[in-house]
């Protein structure tokens, strides 16, 4: 007997180091890039392993101004937030409608949401750029958050749809009876109790959105840049200075770790919610 | 007045909206560019529907070919590999240590930053930290950067998206593996099974639906994998490690081939339909089995 408990504690402890040696492996890529970030470009070369010598600034006030960082983060910021708070908006109502209303017409666009999620991006960005710059000005911010609507709005209804279907129909009803009309039973009665979905829905935009590429580079210029842009224009300029790039990578990646630490739950449960549909 | 339906009154208040933009920004544009794919467009305007050509061009291309041949091969080794990571993870977090949850955090960081900054990372990884290792413990691995070669820079992409997306589907799988019955896992028990049995026979059939989520997820990503290529390989050395998202962009705002560029991206939206469908196809049957 003694010996089973021995055995399953030495195995206990064999899965807990090879958990501190991966969760080590994990980040040190995020360690190294830490530890250089202080160094100048030669000492980055040199000696890529060692502590600096020196720990100075340098290199994050001169990332900092190149990155043009408050500038990007505040597009970032404003992007994303506007973004992903309309998303919450029209993608819960329309699922509501579509749960809610359930004939030929509602299915069909149910099925074409989720049909549309195979859809990649890149299948329609040529077109997609050509027929909407003939018409607006696509370097403009507005019409950036315009465009997550569109290419966010399938998968967000998807979620809202799948977790309404199990929010009781008598709620409504009995809301009805009182007299108050569909807005008000959605906003004041139903959208409070969808709270673990738009957990899920903000999350997962979040991600996408603050860290998307492709489509701000497609349409933002410069004065708009987002931080995703500036770190990737701060590589291309400064390849050669290491020291300034780790900076500037640390810089770039801040904010959401920081975001990430305080909402760590929600984080977990949000995408564990939405895995399960 | 027309809202008398209250039906359509309703749409009108909550759907109208998101019904445009859905049709005008992504229905709109798919549709139109596999049309435009059989005319003479050229990014601005087209004159005449003239039929395949741009899918001959398309076809003709032996780049576009070792892209594609690329492509899939960095589908497939990622898509087992981030998925066996990912599984194992999981499994390694539900052992009921105390430490699970700072062990989950940890696997989970990498996704919350965005391919750009991740492949920028592993350059000066691969680049500066391993051969610098190599020099200092003399190891006979990484003495040169593994991006310098196209089968180096293979597995430096695998390992890169395996590191960037494993903590995500871990959540999915940990997932999973929660919502099984304990009751199942004590019956099993009792009857003597072994653990490697139990995984096998009990665990990962009554959790088919995480599988399919998380093998649908890679897959996908795989095929519209852009950020990271671009940042980490850039399609080096020598345009052998393009992935066809990377192929598709350049087709079109580098060298301005806007019509066999769209029809190769018409391509590559088959394939991933349909991989994406056979995937599922047949995740729904091992779920129908179970």
């Amino acid at each position: 007997m003694s010996q089973l408990i021995y055995q399953l504690k030495l195995k206990k402890k064999a899965i807990f180091i090879l958990g501190v040696v991966l969760s080590l492996l994990y980040i040190a890529p995020f360690l190294m890039v830490f530890l250089n970030s202080f160094k100048d470009k030669f000492e980055v070369i040199l000696n890529p392993l060692n502590w600096p010598k020196v720990l100075s600034l340098y290199n994050y006030r001169q990332a900092w101004q190149e990155m043009n960082y408050v500038r990007s983060f505040l597009n970032s910021l404003v992007i994303t937030t506007l973004s992903v708070g309309s998303l919450i908006v029209f993608s819960s109502m329309f699922a509501y409608f579509l749960q809610r209303n359930r004939n030929k017409f509602t299915k069909t666009t149910l099925f074409i949401l989720v049909a549309s999620m195979i859809v990649p991006f890149q299948a329609l960005m040529i077109p997609f750029v050509a027929i909407y710059a003939q018409f607006v000005n696509l370097n403009n911010r507005l019409a950036l958050i315009i465009f997550y609507q569109g290419f966010g709005v399938a998968m967000s209804t998807f979620l809202y749809h799948g977790f309404i279907a199990k929010v009781p129909r008598e709620i409504d009803e009995a809301a009805s009876v009182d007299g108050a009309n569909d807005f008000v039973i959605f906003w004041r009665i139903i959208f409070p109790m969808l709270k673990p979905i738009t957990a899920t829905v903000a999350i997962v935009n979040t991600l996408w959105i603050w860290n998307d590429f492709l489509l701000p580079r497609l349409v933002l210029n410069q004065a708009s840049q987002t931080l995703p842009l500036s770190t990737y224009g701060f590589y291309g300029q400064y390849v050669q200075e290491y020291g300034q790039l780790m900076a500037g990578l640390i810089l770039a990646v801040i904010p959401i770790i920081f975001l990430f630490i305080f909402l760590q739950r929600k984080f977990i449960s949000g995408i564990s919610a939405g895995a399960v549909k | 007045m027309m809202l008398k339906n209250p039906l359509i009154k309703k749409y009108a208040y909550f759907g109208l909206i998101p019904s445009i933009f859905f049709l005008s920004i992504l229905a709109y544009p798919f549709v139109q560019g596999a049309y435009l794919t059989f005319t003479n467009w050229n990014g601005f305007g087209y004159t005449k529907v003239i039929g395949f050509p741009n899918y001959l061009h398309a076809v003709q291309d032996p780049v576009f070919w070792s892209t594609i041949w690329f492509t899939v091969k960095f589908v497939i080794g990622s898509v087992i590999a981030v998925n066996a990571v990912a599984f194992g993870l999981a499994l390694l977090v539900t052992s009921k240590l105390k430490s699970s949850n700072v062990f989950r955090t940890f696997f989970f960081i990498p996704n919350l930053i965005g391919g750009i900054a991740l492949g920028v990372i592993w350059q000066f990884i691969f680049n500066n930290i391993l051969t610098g290792l190599s020099h200092k413990f003399a190891l006979p691995f990484f003495k040169s950067s593994l991006l310098g070669t196209t089968g180096g820079a293979y597995w430096a992409l695998i390992l890169v998206t395996v590191w960037q997306s494993s903590g995500y589907m871990m959540i999915i799988y940990i997932t999973g593996l929660v919502s099984i019955d304990n009751e199942v896992l004590e019956a099993a028990k009792v009857d003597g099974a072994s653990a490697l049995r139990t995984l096998w026979n009990i665990k990962m059939p009554l959790m088919v639906q995480a599988f399919t989520i998380s093998l649908f997820l890679t897959l996908r990503n795989g095929f519209m994998a852009y950020d990271v290529n671009l940042s980490l390989t850039g399609g080096g050395p020598f345009r052998t490690t393009e992935l066809v998202s990377m192929h598709v962009y350049n087709e079109a705002f580098s060298y301005g081939h806007f019509g066999s560029g769209q029809a190769k991206a018409v391509i590559m939206f088959i394939f991933v339909a349909l991989a994406a469908l056979l995937q599922v196809g047949v995740s729904k049957r091992l779920e129908a089995n179970s």
